[in-house]
């Protein structure tokens, strides 16, 4: 084995490492774990586009790289699995994570202790997830996620971000309680944990096994939607993401996204028959997503703060992605890709912006704003300028403003960013679908939802619009934010990658295109779990030592009694 | 002992459930530990009940061994649980703390 095979642990070790080694040094905030901090996410920015390339390569056949974790044959023991969309994942995470963690460095990681080893968990978390390919540990590294996001939402204290954490930290406390549960009821039923594994013996299943099986894998899909923050079980996700501090939020634009991975993960391999989608099957996706979209939308035309507005287009995005996904076909789904790439840069970047741009005015305004726009009441700057790190930008209205703008255009959709080409891609997927959809009801769902997508697009302009003149045009004179150039710098990478995610089009749907024909050919992710041999102690003598030759031969199965043989022992 | 155990989950469940929607911070704090126990006591069921039978050893069959994997799962979210029980905890302190209320909102109802 080189060393590029064994790079796949990586993305969980390093963090892992970082962290305990912070914790070692001290947790609060010094200059050595700061760097530390920045030295792990670009190292796993860096990891990530090398995984990216090794899963991407060889296009539509690129193989599926399986890590058995102490070289146990992968039915007994825990495996890492990349693919082409977990590689995707794992590159969006680093790169949101560097352009946060650049951010934060300039005055939020000091406003509460222990926001470097939190930030390096919640990325262990993170990455484990989109990493593992079993479902028991997909459950533990939702709570380590979990765990850390806690302590990040609770970053910097304060009135708003208690009581919001609270409702945040309860909501999903009782949905993890549901995820064990459906954990369990798929063991129960198949008698294995690993996903692929589980898959090969849906299709044995008898009818009571079958029947415990379904409401398990439902029972699981609810916890994966409330992460996802579908309608009605997204009320807790706009008050917890508007009162976290800004880079925290930026890094939470990606956890709604772990719910939605985790159900395209386990709805394409939870199929009874290797040809049933099970996630467009019920259309249950379609219509929570969809009413996700309105209510998002709702929210965006009535928030009044900013941060709010940011909250509700982190719905949109989600009950987007849910209600596209429910609806279709291939072409739709390698457009959803897409878009979720597009949209998740664009939220993070906006969730930054806003605190750049709403700095310097008081918070009054925007309840206030008529008022004070009436006796052009000027607040004063406060007091934390003076422990500014880095050099202050000039011109500093236009560029927020231009940032602002290209924020606006990628989130309603407008040309010419890379918005647009996500929706037009979606839009143009389900036209195709309701003109050649195999069914009547599937055209009308298309049609459905091709209307809600429009009306929110323009929705979305309409709040940003109010939004933008407000904060960007006031009638009285407003002194300039003063901001650094480490803060405004990852807003400006990450809307630079939408621009680029525009120029480099082709090459950008093709990779989605691909990834989306890896992952319907689901036999190609199984077999790689399946049957991949263990290390031989011959081959690997220079890296494995003795003791973890395997004591069983591969193949081998687990000591748990198969469901027939439960059966027959009740 | 199935209809014991199952009735024993039900009891617990409900009981949380109903807690969780209390406005007291404590009693939802409650009511998410009864929850998880009932958690913990359905995934050691799924590995079905069995009575005195040994998860490894002796030369018996497959089917006269108890699962060992529900009880290492369920080992994995006692500690989970028990760990995010201390986190809310401490935040319902400090909501306390900052708000002068327990209520959940953060105010009683009607101010």
């Amino acid at each position: 084995m080189s060393w590029t095979q064994h790079l796949i642990l990586a993305p969980i070790l390093l963090p892992m490492v970082v962290a305990g080694l912070m914790l070692v040094i001290d947790g609060r905030s010094g200059r050595i774990t700061a760097a530390l901090g920045v030295f792990s996410t670009f190292a796993l920015l860096f990891i990530a586009i090398v995984l990216l390339a090794q899963a991407s390569a060889g296009g539509a056949q690129s193989a599926v790289q399986v890590y058995q974790i102490g070289n146990w044959p992968s039915r007994l023991g825990i495996v890492l699995a990349l693919d082409r969309l977990s590689a995707m994942m794992l590159a969006l995470t680093a790169l949101l994570a560097t352009a946060a963690m650049v951010f934060s460095l300039a005055r939020w990681h000091k406003a509460g202790s222990f926001f470097h080893p939190l930030f390096q968990v919640l990325l262990v978390g993170l990455n484990g997830a989109f990493l593992t390919g079993d479902l028991f540990n997909l459950f533990v590294f939702f709570e380590i996620m979990l765990a850390a996001s806690y302590g990040l939402a609770l970053h910097g204290s304060g009135h708003a971000r208690v009581k919001a954490g609270l409702h945040y930290i309860s909501v999903n406390l009782v949905a993890s309680s549901a995820f064990l549960i459906g954990v369990s009821l798929i063991y129960g039923a198949t008698g294995s944990l690993n996903m692929a594994d589980i898959a090969s013996r849906i299709g044995d299943l008898d009818a009571h096994g079958a029947t415990l099986f379904r409401v398990g894998a439902a029972v699981l899909g609810v916890a994966f939607l409330v992460k996802a923050a579908i309608w009605p079980l997204g009320f807790w996700l706009p008050t917890t993401y508007a009162a976290a501090g800004p880079p925290v939020a930026a890094m939470f634009a990606i956890m709604t996204k772990v719910g939605v991975y985790a159900i395209l993960r386990l709805g394409l391999l939870f199929s009874p028959d290797g040809q049933t989608n099970v996630i467009a099957a019920s259309g249950l996706l379609l219509t929570g997503g969809v009413i996700t979209i309105i209510y998002g939308m709702l929210g965006m035309l009535a928030s009044q703060a900013m941060a709010r507005l940011a909250g509700f287009s982190v719905l949109v995005s989600s009950g987007t992605i849910l209600a596209v996904m429910g609806a279709g076909n291939a072409n739709v789904f390698s457009a959803t890709l897409y878009y979720l790439v597009s949209s998740t840069l664009a939220i993070a970047a906006f969730f930054m912006l806003i605190e750049l741009a709403e700095r310097g005015r008081a918070r009054a305004d925007d309840v206030l704003a008529v008022t004070l726009e009436a006796y052009g009441i000027v607040y004063d700057e406060d007091s934390e300028d003076s422990r500014e790190a880095g050099a202050v930008v000039p011109a500093i209205l236009a560029i927020l403003g231009i940032a602002f703008m290209g924020c606006a255009l990628l989130l309603s959709g407008l040309p010419p960013l890379s918005g647009f080409i996500a929706k037009f891609a979606m839009l143009d997927a389900l036209l195709d679908q309701a003109r050649n959809g195999p069914a009547p009801g599937s055209a009308w769902a298309a049609w459905l939802l091709v209307a809600t997508l429009v009306v929110s697009g323009l929705a979305t302009l309409i709040a940003m619009m109010r939004a933008g003149i407000r904060t960007f045009w006031p009638s009285f004179e407003r002194e300039a934010p003063r901001v650094s150039m480490i803060e405004l710098g990852p807003v400006l990478v990450l809307l630079a990658l939408c621009v680029g995610l525009t120029i480099q089009a082709g090459p950008a749907m093709r990779f989605v295109r691909h990834t989306t024909e890896q992952l319907a050919e689901r036999k190609l992710y199984m077999d790689a779990v399946l049957k991949k041999p263990v290390v031989t102690p011959q081959a690997s003598a220079a890296h494995a030592p003795a003791a973890h030759a395997p004591a069983l031969p591969a193949g081998a199965r687990t000591p748990v009694p198969t469901p027939p043989e439960k059966e027959a022992a009740r | 002992m199935e209809p014991v155990i199952a009735i024993a989950i039900g009891v617990l469940t409900g009981s949380g459930v109903w807690l969780v929607l209390r406005p007291r911070t404590f009693q939802v704090i409650v009511g998410l530990s009864l929850i998880s126990y009932a958690v913990n006591l359905f995934i050691f069921s799924m590995g079905r009940l069995k009575v005195g039978a040994p998860t490894f050893t002796g030369g018996a069959g497959a089917s006269a061994l108890a699962d060992p994997t529900p009880q290492a799962l369920v080992l994995t979210a006692i500690v989970i649980s028990f760990a995010m029980t201390a986190l809310l905890l401490v935040v319902t302190i400090a909501s306390r703390g900052l708000t002068g209320s327990d209520h959940v909102d953060g105010r009683e109802d009607g101010l």
